[in-house]
């Protein structure tokens, strides 16, 4: 509670002494909207820690080896996964659902084992030190982005192109026959998250002086925990992913009465989420909840005689 | 290299007996049981907790293990699986009611240490822990320059031999075809008199069992148990297997199992250690590219 307290009694400090809390629900939130936008085209894609990964080693690998500027460093790590994201998305975006979740899977883990832990020159296992690192300085930078990538994506999905992932959302085969191009459209769509995603991961590998290739930062826990992001705020919302991204990166803080037991917490909110209100927190619906089995239907009474 | 060979077997058939379990749930409901691996993990736990912990010997522990696996799947059909089916959910809620479920049995046994919550549970944290010598005899024989221990040997007949009673029941028996019926179609299913609901429980009662079996193998052969072991060996590995051989396949799974053995040890032989990961999932993701539907499977199914 003494976390919420100072939110609002001393901003200034709360803002000081969490600032690279803020920084990191800042950089979830960018992700999350990366997979809302892949979502919100109807593909189950996982494949964003991959992209993620990519921005995050092309960035540091040219500051230390090119010692170019940070603006070159992400543009380019972004480019670059905005190609791989083409070379993967040709041949993976023919599947559907699951399978397209289970080929991006195949897809981040062959990256992260096969590549990142088997080249030298990413450090191999031991991770990729990053001496220019700036832990406290790109929180505007961060927050201004999330902003600007908010508005971006808010405006696709308003515009021609939304109209176009919700058709190929709802009814792929409808769509198809109503003449909607739905590879080049799913293709948009990927690579944008790709972009994105790879945009996240270069930021967040800028605040940390240390690059690690472990499961929680580029493998699959972290494409789950992206998921959850997503599904737990809202899918059907531009602010829902960043929502759930905000309160999945807040619970330690909100839930620290519940200490190491905090797992346990996230994942009995997650099913009760996800039982209970299938459309995430921020969804159609007020704060309407499903109506569980047991629980007593709501008796109408006939009105008394008067 | 003939040992590598005998140990890719070793491992293939708990990657098969792990694998039968996620694509047996897979085939009838169409979803991806992610709190498979926790179940997995839980077995080998409970296993040895009731060894060590409790003293009891390691028959009535395995015994133990088995039904606390078994007893997971009830959780996971009537948490997890039936308020979503009831007003039937897209299986992307499924997929994420599951791994809100592997989250909490993961972080159960994690946190389980001398005076926790979950001391009955578990009191080693993250430890990674193998059963006392001699909790098993454990004899060992030399055939020529290979070296074989009665506990992974074992292993392999255990497996074949449930599988085999696992396929028998699937296609001649009363059950099987009444799970055979559901997974083609769940409302003829009904229609025909079938009780659709117990048919599923009894499927992930029967899947989560077989999970929490090659957990315990895993655990006794390996000589690794922690709460990690889920997560690290066989969860994406067992999606790996399952599209190898082709997705609700259950041949398909166990020849998934031994062939991803196979492929992940010429790779640990021919280019190091460190491949070893890279290779299996990249083998997964050509699988999919290239022929979706598997080895064995006949055809994806279009939904119009």
């Amino acid at each position: 509670m003494d976390f919420f307290i100072s939110l609002f009694s001393d901003p200034v400090g709360f803002w000081n002494s969490h600032t690279l809390l803020i920084s990191q629900i800042g950089i979830n939130g960018i992700v999350a909207t990366s997979m809302f936008l892949v979502l919100y085209s109807g593909q189950l894609s996982l494949a964003a820690p991959g992209f993620m990964a990519i921005g995050a080693y092309t960035s540091v690998l040219m500051d230390l080896y090119l010692h170019t500027p940070l603006f070159l460093n992400v543009v380019v790590g972004v480019l670059l996964a905005g190609v791989v994201g083409v070379l993967v998305g040709l041949p993976v975006l023919r599947l559907r659902g699951v399978f397209l979740a289970i080929a991006t899977i195949g897809f981040i883990e062959a990256l992260r084992l096969g590549v990142v832990l088997n080249l030298p020159v990413t450090g191999e296992g031991l991770g990729l030190k990053n001496p220019n690192a700036d832990p406290l300085g790109g929180v505007p930078i961060i927050l201004v982005s999330l902003v600007v990538v908010l508005f971006i994506v808010w405006r696709l999905t308003k515009g021609r192109l939304g109209s176009a992932w919700s058709a190929i959302r709802q009814d792929e085969i409808a769509a198809l026959s109503q003449g909607i191009y739905v590879a080049r459209y799913k293709m948009i769509a990927f690579v944008l998250g790709a972009l994105i995603a790879s945009y996240a991961g270069a930021l967040e590998a800028h605040l940390n002086f240390f690059v690690d290739p472990g499961d929680n930062q580029y493998g699959v826990t972290r494409a789950v925990q992206i998921l959850t992001f997503a599904v737990l705020g809202g899918s059907g919302y531009v602010l829902g992913p960043v929502v759930g991204a905000s309160l999945v990166t807040l619970f330690p803080y909100i839930f620290s009465s519940a200490g190491d037991y905090i797992n346990v917490i996230t994942g009995i909110f997650l099913i009760a989420v996800i039982v209970f209100r299938p459309q995430g927190i921020v969804g159609r619906g007020g704060f309407a909840i499903v109506r569980p089995a047991w629980w007593p239907r709501a008796r109408l009474s006939a009105p008394s005689p008067g | 290299m003939d040992q590598q060979i005998v140990n890719a077997i070793f491992i293939g058939s708990i990657y098969a007996l792990f694998a039968v379990g996620y694509t047996l749930v897979f085939g009838i409901l169409d979803i991806l049981n992610l709190a498979h691996s926790a179940v997995f993990m839980l077995g080998a736990a409970i296993t040895y907790s009731v060894v060590v912990n409790h003293g009891q010997s390691f028959a009535v522990a395995a015994v133990i293990g088995l039904v606390a696996s078994g007893f997971m799947g009830l959780v996971i059909e009537y948490v997890c699986l039936r308020p979503l089916r009831r007003r039937q959910a897209p299986p992307i809620a499924a997929l994420i009611s599951t791994i809100g479920l592997a989250l909490v049995i993961v972080a159960a046994v994690e946190q389980g240490q001398v005076g926790s919550l979950f001391s009955w549970l578990w009191v080693d944290g993250s430890n990674s822990l193998a059963f006392p010598a001699g909790t098993v005899p454990d004899p060992t024989w030399h055939v020529g320059d290979l070296t074989l221990e009665a506990s992974k040997v074992l292993i392999i007949p255990i497996s074949i031999a449930l599988m085999l009673i696992l396929g028998y029941v699937m296609r001649f028996t009363q059950v099987g075809r009444g799970l055979r019926a559901v997974a083609e179609n769940p409302r003829a299913a009904r229609l025909m008199g079938l009780d659709v609901d117990r048919m599923i429980t009894l499927t992930l009662v029967i899947s989560s069992a077989l999970g929490g079996l090659a957990g315990i193998l895993f655990g006794l052969s390996l000589g690794d148990i922690s709460p990690y072991i889920g997560r690290d060996n066989v969860e994406v590995r067992g999606l790996a297997v399952i599209v190898l051989g082709g997705m609700g396949s259950i041949p398909g799974a166990v020849i998934g199992g031994y062939l991803l053995g196979l492929i992940e040890i010429l790779a640990l032989v021919t280019l190091g250690s460190n491949a070893r990961g890279g290779v299996a999932f990249a083998a997964l993701f050509l699988m999919l590219v290239l022929r979706p539907q598997g080895l064995f499977g006949t055809r994806l199914r279009e939904r119009l």
